[in-house]
C-alpha cells in the first residue's frame, strides 16, 4: 500500500484521507486506477475518525473505516502518504505535476506500535485529536484505530532527556530523530480535492463567549466527550471541573446561516445535536435539555429520528437565536434568547452549553496559492476542463452519505479525465 | 499446489516475555513444522528470513505467529501465490494476559497464556494445511455494456458519464421521449454562486447531448420485462412499455408455496409466465444495471382539512409547475409545506428537503407573472440545506414573498378564492390569508414503492429487499457505503433512491455509473465487490451431496443463488459478496471457499487442546466477526485490557458463515461453551452482510434445543452483539459468559 514504486501513467491524486478522500481513492482503485492518497494528518479517517457515532443509525464510524482500511491494505494500487500536503501544481488536465511535501514523523516504518516509547516518554502534549481536552505523551499513537498503526513524535513537545528515553525504549530502531521533511513530485492525470472541513472558530461569535467558561463547548468536543476512546472514557462531563451536568443547552446555527460568519447552512448540525441528545440520554435519562434553533432541518428519513426526541418531556425546543451567553461563578452559564413564536424573552441557566458550530472548508486559506477556483465561501468549484475535481465537504457542506456519493462521482470524473 | 510449509514465531512486542516460546515451537512441531524464531519478524531482517526460505527451499505456505492478522498485512504479504496464515500471539495473547493475583500467580498467568498461544499456533498450522490460495472465478464471456433504466436527469447523467469513461450504454425509457420530469419544469434551482437566481432548464441540452453520443443506444417507450443472469452476464428481456409479456419477472414462490401449488391447493401467481430460470434466447446482454426510474408525485388527498380534491384552487406543487410552464400563475398563492395541522410539525411524506426549495421556486413564478403578486410560504421548518440557504435568503429579500412558520389548521372556500387559517405564526397571532390558490408540497414517491421495477428473474423475487426500511426508496442501509444494496451489479440513483434535487441527482448518477463499471471490472477479474473487495475466492459446492434443502438459496443476503432445472442450487458467483452465509446455512456442509471452509475451521476447532481433568482449564470457543468484534478484541488488547485466558477466538467473515457443525465439533471435542460475537441486528443492523448476526442468532437458538436433547445445557451456546468501538465492554461480555459456563461446570462429554 505505501509502495513507493513510481505509478504508471494515468494515476489519480487524491488530496485528503477523510471519508471522502478514502472513498474516492478506493472507488477509483477498485476499477483499476493507480492512486496516490495523501493526508496532512498522521492518520487516515479525518473528521469521521473523531466522531463517536453516525446519525441516524447511531453506529460507530470506525466500523466503516475498518472496512475501508482493509480495502486499502489489500489493494496495491493505492499508495498512502500521511503527514503530506500539496506544495504546488503545474500542468493541466491529463498531465499534472504535483509537488508534495511530507513532514517528518520521526518514527520510521520499523514501528510495531508496541507502545514502549510512550511508556518511557516523560513529556506530554495537548491532544489535538480530543480538542485539547486531555494530554497525550509527546510520542503517541494518534488514536486507537489509527491507520497506519504507527506512533508519531511531537519533537517540539519533548525534552532532550525525553528524546533519549524514547530512543532507548525502542527495540526496533524505529525512532529517527534526524528525519527531515521530504519533497517529491508525482505525475498524475487528475486531482481529487477532498480536503474536508474545519469546525467554525467559535471565538469569532463574540456574543456566544466561548472563551468565558468551560461550560461552553462545541459539537465536535461533544463527540470526543461521548467517545469511549475520548478524554473522559466516554463519560459526558464538564471540562475543567468534571462535573456531571444536570442540564444542557444546544445553540444551533452557531456561525451558520449568518452573513457575518457562514452564510450557508452547514447541513449536519441539526441532526448532530439530536444525536448528541441521544448520547446524553444514555447517561442522563432525565437531564433537562433546551434546544435553541431557527429551523429543525431533519428532512426525509431523519424526521423519525426527530419525532422520537420531540416526545421527550424533558427537552424544550425554542425557535429563537441565542443572543448572549453569560458565565456564572459556579461554573454554569445562562443563555439569553427570544422565542420567535411567542415573543417571550428567555433566560436559561445550564451546566453545559453546546455550540452547534458549522463547517468551514479546510482548503479556504490555501486555495488561491494552489490555483484552485473556489466560491466566495471557500468551497472548491469543479474545473470545467475536468482535471481538478472536488469531493465531499471540500465541495459543499454535506453529511457522510452525501460525501460518499460525491466522492464516488469524483472518482468517475478523475477516471474520465485520465482517458483524455 | 504442492505445499511446502514454513512456520515462524515472533518474540517481539512482549510475546517472548509473556509466553513460553519453546512450548509454542512444540505446538508447531505436533503439526510437522519446525518453527523458526525471530525477535521482530516484521522487520527487514525478519522478512528476509522468510523470503530466504521461499527462495531457497520453495516454501509457499507460511504460518506467521506474531501479531493480529489485521496489522502488518503488507509486511507478511509474500505474493498472491503464497498462502499465509497468522496466529495472533500479540493482541490475542501477550497483550491481554490476565491480571496477576494471589490466587492467579504470575506463573499461572504465563501457563494459561502459553496454552492459549499454543492453541493459536496449532490453529494457524491446521488452517495452513486445510486452506489454499484463491483461484478466481472467471465468466466464460463478459459483457461490458451498461443498462440504464430511466431517461430522466439521473438516467441521462449516468449514461453520459459511463460513455465518457469508455463504456457502451443502452438507456430504456417508458415514455416516448427522453427528459423525464425535468421536461415539465419552467425554471430550475440555482446551481452556482450567488445561489439566489433561478436558472433556465438545462434538460433539453442534456437530451441533445445524449442523442448525439455514439456510445449510447436509446430505446424509448420501452421497459424491462425481466433481468436474468448476473454482473458481467445479465440477460435482459425488453418489451414495449405498458404491455404484458410471458417474460415478465415472476413473483417469488417459496418452497412451501411451491408445494401447495403442485398439490393444487394454491393458485400459481406466475401462471402464464416463463419460469425465472428459463433462458430467453432473444434477451440482450448487459454487464451491469443503473436504476434511475425516478419518482411520482405523492397523493395528498388524505389531508381533509387542506381540501385537496374537494376545493377548487387547491393543487399540488407538481400541478402548479405544469400551470406555470404553460401559462400565467395566479397573483395570490399560499404554499403549504407541512400538513399536520396541530397534530405534528412534519413535512408531507416523501418530501426530504426538495419541496421547501420547490415552494421557493414557485413563489418566484407568482412574482414573475404578477406585478402585485403575493406568495405566502407557510412552513414548520424551512429546509434549504447547504448553499440553498442563499436561495432562501434571496426569496426573503423579495418584497412579494412572505414566509412564516405556521400551523395550517384549515383551508376553505371564501368568495371567489380560498381562506387559509393559520395558528402559531411568527406574527405572534392567528391569521387568515385570502388567496387565489393553495399549493400543497406533495412529496416524491419512488417508483419502487409499489412495483418491483427492477424486475429481476431471481429466485428471491423480482424486487429489492427491505425497502420498507427506507419508505420504499431503493436506498442503501449503510451510511459509509451509499451504493450498497442487496443486489450486486444494480445501482440506484436519483429520485428512486431519495427525494433529491437536480444537482444532487447528477452527483448521485455519476457515482452509480462508476459502481456499475466497477462491478463489471471486478467480475472480469473474478474478484468480489464491496465489502470484501478484491477477494478472489468464491463459494464452491460439492453438489453430489446436495439434498436440495434450499437453505443456501433462501438465506443468501444478496440473492446470489438460483435453482437450476433440477432444483439444485445454481451459484451466480458474480452476484456473490463472499460472506459465507451459504456455507453457514448448509446442513450437508458441502459449501466452502479455497481459504475458508467447513473442514478447515472445524479442524482448527478440533485441534484445540482440551484438558480432560482440570476444572480450572475450561475451554470456550469464540467465533468473532472479522470486521467488528475481532477488531474490538484487538483494540481492547492494545489498551492492555486483560482477557479471559480460557477463550479461543476464531475470526470469521461474518457470523452468518458460522456453520453449526463447528459448534458441535467444539462441544464433542470436550470444549465447554461456544460464544458468537457479531454485529448489532434489527432495523438499524450494522452487519455489512445484512443478516449474518441475526441468522446466527436463530441458528444458535435451534442448536440450543439440539443440545438440550443431548443432555447439554442450551446456555453453553450464545450470541452477543457488539460494535467495533465497544472494546471497553468486550471483556465484560466474555467474562459474563465464561462465568456462566463455570457455574454449569465442565462439559460432561469431556474425555469421550
Amino acid at each position: 500500500m505505501t509502495d513507493e514504486r513510481s505509478a504508471p501513467a494515468g494515476a489519480v491524486l487524491v488530496v485528503g484521507g477523510g471519508i471522502s478522500g478514502l472513498t474516492a481513492a478506493l472507488e477509483a482503485a477498485e476499477v483499476g486506477k493507480d492512486v496516490f492518497l495523501i493526508e496532512k494528518n498522521s492518520y487516515l479517517g479525518g473528521r469521521v475518525a473523531q466522531l463517536n457515532q453516525y446519525f441516524p443509525k447511531l453506529c460507530p464510524p470506525s466500523c466503516g473505516l475498518e472496512i475501508n482500511f482493509q480495502r486499502i491494505k489489500s489493494n496495491r494500487l493505492v499508495r498512502v502518504y500521511t503527514m503530506t500536503e500539496v506544495k504546488s501544481v503545474t500542468g493541466g488536465p491529463g498531465n499534472y505535476q504535483v509537488t508534495l511535501e511530507s513532514k517528518p514523523r520521526f518514527i520510521n516504518n520499523n514501528c510495531t506500535a508496541c507502545g514502549a516509547c510512550a511508556d518511557a516518554c516523560p513529556d506530554e502534549r495537548d491532544n489535538d485529536f480530543n480538542f485539547g481536552m486531555d494530554k497525550s505523551k509527546a510520542v503517541y499513537k494518534p488514536h486507537d484505530m489509527a491507520f497506519p498503526m504507527k506512533y508519531v513524535l511531537d519533537k517540539n513537545a519533548c525534552s532532550a532527556a525525553g528524546l533519549q528515553a524514547i530512543k532507548d525504549a525502542c527495540k526496533y530502531d524505529a525512532v529517527d530523530l534526524d528525519m527531515a521533511a521530504k519533497e517529491f513530485t508525482v505525475d498524475v492525470s487528475a486531482i481529487v480535492w477532498a480536503t474536508g472541513w474545519n469546525p467554525y472558530d467559535p471565538t469569532k461569535m463574540t456574543n456566544l463567549k466561548y472563551d468565558s467558561s468551560n461550560a461552553i463547548i462545541t459539537n465536535m468536543m461533544m463527540e470526543r466527550l461521548a467517545a469511549p476512546n475520548g478524554p473522559t472514557g466516554g463519560k459526558i462531563l464538564r471540562p475543567g471541573d468534571n462535573k456531571e451536568p444536570a442540564s444542557f443547552a444546544f445553540v444551533q446555527c452557531a456561525g451558520s446561516r449568518d452573513e457575518n460568519h457562514l452564510e450557508y447552512c452547514s447541513y449536519i448540525c441539526c441532526m448532530a445535536s439530536m444525536k448528541h441528545i441521544n448520547y446524553i440520554r444514555e447517561q442522563y435519562p432525565t437531564a433537562k435539555i433546551t434546544v435553541f434553533y431557527i429551523d429543525l432541518r431533519t428532512p426525509g428519513k431523519y424526521e423519525k429520528f426527530r419525532e422520537k426526541l420531540m416526545a421527550d418531556a424533558n427537552i424544550t425546543w425554542v425557535k429563537g437565536k441565542v443572543a448572549d451567553i453569560v458565565a456564572a461563578a459556579d461554573g454554569s452559564v445562562t443563555l439569553i434568547a427570544e422565542n420567535a413564536v411567542t415573543g417571550a424573552k428567555i433566560k436559561e441557566t445550564v451546566d453545559l452549553a453546546i455550540l452547534a458550530t458549522g463547517m468551514e472548508p479546510a482548503a479556504k486559506a490555501q486555495a488561491a496559492a494552489l490555483g484552485l477556483s473556489v466560491d466566495s465561501n471557500g468551497f472548491i468549484l469543479a474545473d470545467a476542463n475536468g482535471g481538478m475535481v472536488s469531493a465531499g465537504c471540500a465541495k459543499k457542506a454535506a453529511d457522510v452519505v452525501t460525501c460518499a456519493q460525491s466522492a464516488t462521482a469524483a472518482a468517475m470524473k478523475a477516471i474520465q479525465a485520465s482517458r483524455r | 499446489m504442492g505445499k511446502k510449509y514454513g512456520a515462524y514465531i515472533c518474540t517481539g512486542c512482549g510475546i517472548g516475555d509473556a509466553l513460553d516460546i519453546a512450548a509454542l515451537t512444540k505446538a508447531a512441531k505436533e503439526n510437522g513444522m519446525e518453527a523458526k524464531i525471530h525477535e521482530a519478524l516484521c522487520s527487514a531482517a525478519g522478512r528476509e528470513l522468510i523470503e530466504n526460505d521461499i527462495a531457497n527451499d520453495g516454501v509457499n505456505t507460511l504460518v506467521v505467529c506474531a501479531c493480529s492478522p489485521r496489522v502488518m498485512k503488507d509486511e507478511f504479504n509474500f505474493g498472491d501465490d503464497k498462502y499465509v496464515t497468522r496466529a495472533n500471539l500479540r493482541e490475542g495473547v501477550a497483550w491481554c494476559v490476565e491480571e496477576v493475583t494471589e490466587k492467579h500467580t504470575a506463573e499461572k498467568v504465563k501457563e494459561f497464556a502459553t496454552e492459549k498461544g499454543q492453541d493459536y499456533v496449532r490453529m494457524a498450522c491446521v488452517q495452513a494445511k486445510k486452506g489454499d490460495v484463491p483461484d478466481p472465478y472467471k465468466l466464460e464471456t463478459l459483457n461490458r455494456k451498461i443498462l440504464v433504466m430511466g431517461g430522466g436527469i439521473a438516467g441521462m447523467t449516468a449514461a453520459m458519464d459511463a460513455a465518457k469513461a469508455g463504456y457502451a450504454v443502452t438507456i430504456i425509457e417508458t415514455q416516448d421521449k427522453l427528459g423525464g420530469k425535468a421536461l415539465g419544469w419552467r425554471k430550475q434551482f440555482p446551481t452556482a454562486a450567488p445561489w439566489t437566481e433561478l436558472e433556465e432548464p438545462t434538460v433539453s441540452a442534456m437530451v441533445a447531448a445524449v442523442q448525439a453520443e455514439a456510445a449510447i443506444t436509446l430505446k424509448t417507450s420501452t421497459e424491462v420485462a425481466r433481468i436474468a443472469g448476473a454482473p458481467g452476464a445479465y440477460k435482459v428481456t425488453l418489451k414495449a412499455a405498458g404491455t404484458k409479456s410471458e417474460w415478465d419477472a415472476p413473483k417469488k414462490v417459496g418452497v412451501d408455496e411451491q408445494d401447495k401449488i403442485s398439490k393444487g391447493e394454491m393458485e400459481d401467481p406466475n401462471a402464464g409466465l416463463q419460469p425465472y430460470m428459463k433462458d430467453d434466447a432473444a434477451a440482450e446482454d448487459f454487464g451491469a444495471v443503473v436504476l434511475a426510474t425516478g419518482w411520482n408525485p405523492a397523493d395528498v388527498s388524505e389531508y381533509a382539512h387542506l381540501g385537496y380534491g374537494k376545493l377548487k384552487g387547491v393543487v399540488t406543487n407538481a400541478e402548479f409547475e405544469k400551470l406555470a410552464k404553460t401559462g400565467k400563475v395566479p397573483a395570490n398563492v399560499a404554499f403549504v409545506q407541512s400538513p399536520g395541522g396541530a397534530e405534528h410539525d412534519q413535512d408531507f411524506p416523501y418530501c426530504n428537503s426538495v419541496t421547501s426549495m420547490v415552494a421557493l421556486k414557485q413563489a418566484r413564478y407568482v412574482r414573475e407573472d404578477n406585478a402585485e403578486g403575493k406568495a405566502y410560504v407557510l412552513y414548520q421548518h424551512m429546509r434549504t440545506p447547504g448553499n440553498m440557504e442563499m436561495f432562501y435568503k434571496g426569496a426573503q429579500n423579495n418584497d412579494g414573498i412572505f414566509m412564516t412558520k405556521a400551523i395550517v389548521t384549515q383551508v376553505e372556500e371564501s368568495g371567489n378564492g380560498l381562506a387559509v387559517h393559520l395558528k402559531d405564526t411568527l406574527l405572534n397571532e392567528d391569521v387568515t390569508l385570502n388567496v387565489d390558490m393553495v399549493v400543497l408540497a406533495a412529496g416524491m414517491v419512488p417508483t419502487t414503492s409499489d412495483k418491483p421495477t427492477i424486475n429481476l428473474a431471481y429466485r428471491q423475487g423480482p424486487a429489492f429487499l427491505d425497502l420498507e426500511l427506507f419508505d420504499g426508496y431503493a436506498d442503501s442501509h449503510f451510511i459509509c457505503f451509499p451504493y450498497e444494496t442487496r443486489r450486486t451489479g444494480v445501482y440506484a440513483c436519483g429520485g428512486v433512491r431519495k427525494a433529491m434535487n437536480m444537482e444532487e441527482t447528477i452527483d448521485d448518477a455519476c457515482g452509480a455509473a462508476l459502481k456499475a463499471i466497477q462491478s463489471i471490472e471486478s467480475a472480469d477479474r473474478g474478484v468480489a465487490v464491496h465489502p470484501r473487495s478484491g477477494d478472489g475466492t468464491y463459494p464452491e459446492f460439492f453438489f453430489q451431496r446436495c439434498t436440495q434443502c434450499k437453505r443456501c438459496t433462501e438465506e443468501c443476503p444478496f440473492g446470489a443463488l438460483d435453482d437450476d432445472e433440477k432444483g439444485t442450487p445454481k451459484p451466480n458467483p458474480t452476484r456473490c459478496r463472499r460472506c459465507g452465509t451459504c456455507m453457514g446455512a448448509c446442513p450437508e456442509r458441502i459449501i466452502g471457499f479455497k481459504n475458508y471452509n467447513i473442514d478447515q475451521v472445524g479442524s482448527m476447532v478440533k485441534c484445540i487442546e482440551v484438558p480432560d481433568d482440570d476444572e480450572d482449564k475450561l475451554r470456550i470457543i469464540v467465533f468473532a466477526c472479522e470486521n467488528d468484534a475481532y477488531p474490538a478484541l484487538d483494540m481492547a488488547a492494545m489498551r492492555k485490557l486483560p482477557q479471559n485466558a480460557l477463550i479461543r477466538v476464531v475470526s470469521v467473515r461474518c457470523l452468518g458463515s458460522v456453520n453449526m457443525a463447528w459448534i458441535k465439533d467444539a462441544l464433542s471435542a470436550g470444549m465447554d461453551g461456544a460464544l458468537l460475537l457479531g454485529c448489532k441486528f434489527g432495523d438499524d443492523y450494522q452487519c455489512h452482510f445484512v443478516k449474518g448476526s441475526e441468522l446466527a442468532d436463530k441458528r444458535m437458538a435451534n442448536i440450543g434445543e439440539t443440545l438440550g436433547s443431548l443432555g447439554l445445557e442450551p446456555e453453553r451456546c450464545a450470541v452477543r452483539q457488539i460494535a467495533i468501538n465497544e472494546y471497553n465492554k468486550v471483556d465484560e461480555i466474555i467474562n459474563e459468559f465464561v462465568e456462566a459456563i463455570i457455574a454449569l461446570g465442565p462439559n460432561p462429554f469431556k474425555g469421550f
